[in-house]
């Protein structure tokens, strides 16, 4: 930079420069990219699966892949490839709706008991310590067999094991956040403590925040194919990557491609929701700030 | 003469505690400090590091919550006052902090930065908010475009100037600056105190600098308080400090500023720690003059408009830096012609610095 530099009439904000880049970081694109045919598999389904995904069919049952059925076929006769695709409504839906319920729970919990201090914090770390003791899946499959076997009460499940992570998380960033100069400079020009709150602090703890929610989809899609698998999430008929996944056990050696299909997708959207998280990652990280 | 603001035996007291919680006795970083500012006037306070002259300026302002004594701002006591009266009260205070890259809400642009204030008060109707930023960030020696960047695109010296521009938008009658240059480049650091020098001058402002660097002091300060340890040792008009030192601690200070004239010996060791200070005068451990009475009871801080804490203020040899008849008019010159004309031009490009 230079005297003579020429001034931008507007300066790049934070998050255009993160968006920036977000985009060289090749990965997290593939990753995106993997997200978003996702995103319109499960949304464009009724469209692009080839028949519909509950009708049997009792002459191409467990029929291998071909011309006809690309997926080929599972042990009622129904289409694998339609059933991946209208799976994938179940899994992005949960992953993404029970991580928006965690944030939502989580946050401003983790804001207050940050920016309070005290007796509050006190009492939210230790519910959220007691939380986070008792392993995810364990957690989530009690309160799933708790509430019954349906794929909203399994997303409730996920939501609620998955919010201390963000309480946690809100909590360690808020009380991080009040202890900076900017902090100090915002109280000593009269912002009250809410203003404090959603003006000042809100805004610098959504990266390490955004970076978690996109982790946590990745982890959430796991946690409801493993209550699908177990019966406690998506009911049958309806499909789901993971009660596919259950039903194609006992035909591991006969019919692969039962467990293939569903297992890969799984795969590909965890792996995705991953990269991106990472990418995010770098492209927040406050330590790089030039460039 | 009212004074604008008045501390009277201020005190706070930071608890230390162990591994597990329990309190270990306390920093007393500020222990009984009275002072008073009065209206248009610069009053310096100056001390090493760790002395408790930035928990003083918080104190000040009720940023920190005082354990003991009264602060009385335009006659009124903070301490009484309710948050909510409190911060309605933060209109017509204001605070410049040291370090301008911190200082500033990396997500907030330049211009919503400044009009914060304004909004907060309510002091510009709706609307009008844009024209004021403009006209703050040109008096502060920035270009009117600056206002729709963001901080992480400026220099400190610019980022200052900002937070300068942040401070003066509510039109305070109070501003406390705690080491507003001390972060900056050397080069940067003479045009941001001629910046500070004439808005105080322009604007009537009424200014607490709390600096370590006393060339700095002695270009804007009207009066100067000597902090050590908690305590203020000396205070006076800055000219009768600076020529005739009366504690031999500021004696030491003076004396190991490059320039400011003086072989005086150096101050031996460091300052004792602040949650055991020494019995008796605080700074006895490492006066050169210190005697019986020293060690045992500690000095008040005595004699009228320039005061000194030291029992032996009337006994002390004449300050070794002036020897010569003309040694402090000396220093003075020298320290003007380094920070005084000719003034550099203000960066107005919004670029540099």
């Amino acid at each position: 930079m230079s005297a003579t530099t020429a001034v931008p009439l507007r300066g790049e904000s934070p998050a255009r420069r993160a968006v920036r880049r977000f985009l060289r970081h090749r990965l997290a694109v593939f990753g995106l990219l993997v997200i978003l045919l996702f995103v319109l598999a499960a949304v464009a389904a009724p469209l692009l699966a080839p028949a519909d995904p509950l009708a049997t069919s009792w002459s191409a049952i467990r029929k291998a892949p071909s011309a006809a059925h690309w997926f080929g076929t599972d042990e009622n006769g129904r289409d694998v490839l339609s059933r991946v695709l209208f799976g994938a409504r179940a899994s992005l839906l949960a992953g993404v709706v029970s991580v928006l319920v965690a944030l939502l729970v989580g946050v401003p919990v983790g804001l207050l008991a940050g920016l309070a201090g005290g007796w509050t914090d006190t009492i939210v770390s230790r519910i959220a310590d007691a939380m986070l003791s008792v392993p995810f899946l364990i957690l989530a499959i009690a309160l799933a067999a708790f509430l019954g076997p349906a794929l909203e009460n399994a997303m409730l499940a996920i939501a609620i094991t998955a919010s201390p992570v963000f309480v946690r998380l809100a909590r360690g960033m808020a009380m991080e956040a009040r202890a900076t100069d900017w902090a100090e400079a915002a109280r000593a020009l009269g912002n009250p403590p809410w203003r404090l709150g959603l003006v000042h602090v809100l805004p610098n703890i959504v990266p390490p925040l955004l970076v978690q929610a996109t982790l946590a989809i990745a982890e959430a899609i796991i946690a409801e194919a493993s209550l699908s698998f177990l019966g406690l999430g998506q009911q049958p008929p309806a499909p789901s990557w993971g009660s596919m996944l259950n039903a194609a056990q006992r035909f591991l050696t006969g019919a692969p491609w039962l467990a293939i299909f569903p297992g890969l997708a799984i795969f590909l959207v965890v792996l995705a929701f991953n990269l991106v998280g990472d990418g995010l990652r770098d492209a927040l990280d406050p330590r790089s700030d030039r460039g | 003469m009212t004074a604008l603001l008045e501390l009277a035996e201020v005190a706070r007291h930071f608890p230390v505690r162990d591994a597990l919680g329990r309190a270990r006795g306390a920093v007393r970083a500020v222990d009984g400090v009275s002072l008073a500012v009065p209206p248009g006037s610069v009053l310096a306070i100056v001390g090493e590091s760790g002395c408790g002259k930035s928990t003083l300026g918080r104190l000040a302002l009720r940023l920190i919550e005082p354990d003991a004594g009264a602060i009385r701002f335009l006659g009124e006591d903070l301490r009484a006052l309710s948050p909510r009266a409190l911060r309605a009260r933060r209109r017509d205070m204001q605070m410049i902090f040291q370090d301008p890259f911190a200082s500033l809400d990396p997500r907030m642009t330049v211009e919503d930065a400044i009009a914060e204030p304004l909004r907060l008060h309510r002091i510009v109707p709706r609307g009008g908010e844009r024209a004021r930023v403009a006209e703050l960030l040109e008096r502060v020696g920035l270009r009117p475009e600056a206002a729709r960047r963001w901080p992480h695109e400026f220099s400190g010296g610019q980022r200052q100037r900002i937070a300068i521009a942040r401070a003066l938008a509510s039109g305070p009658k109070l501003v406390i600056g705690d080491e507003p240059v001390s972060a900056l480049d050397v080069s940067v650091q003479a045009q941001v105190v001629n910046l500070l020098r004439d808005l105080i001058r322009d604007l009537g402002l009424t200014f607490v600098l709390i600096s370590h660097d006393l060339g700095v002091v002695r270009h804007i300060a009207d009066r100067v308080a000597v902090m050590y340890l908690g305590r203020i040792v000396e205070e006076g008009p800055a000219a009768e400090v600076f020529a005739d030192p009366r504690h031999p601690y500021t004696r030491a200070l003076l004396a190991a500023v490059p320039g400011m004239g003086a072989k005086a010996v150096p101050i031996e060791g460091d300052p004792p720690s602040p949650i055991a200070p020494p019995p008796g005068c605080r700074f006895h451990p490492r006066c050169p003059h210190a005697e019986a009475l020293c060690r045992a009871e500690a000095p008040p801080l005595a004699g009228g408009a320039h005061a000194a804490a030291c029992h032996l203020q009337s006994r002390l040899p004449p300050p070794p830096v002036l020897r010569g008849p003309d040694r402090g008019g000396e220093r003075l010159r020298r320290l003007q012609s380094f920070f005084g004309a000719p003034a550099p031009q203000p960066e107005t490009t919004g670029i540099n610095a």
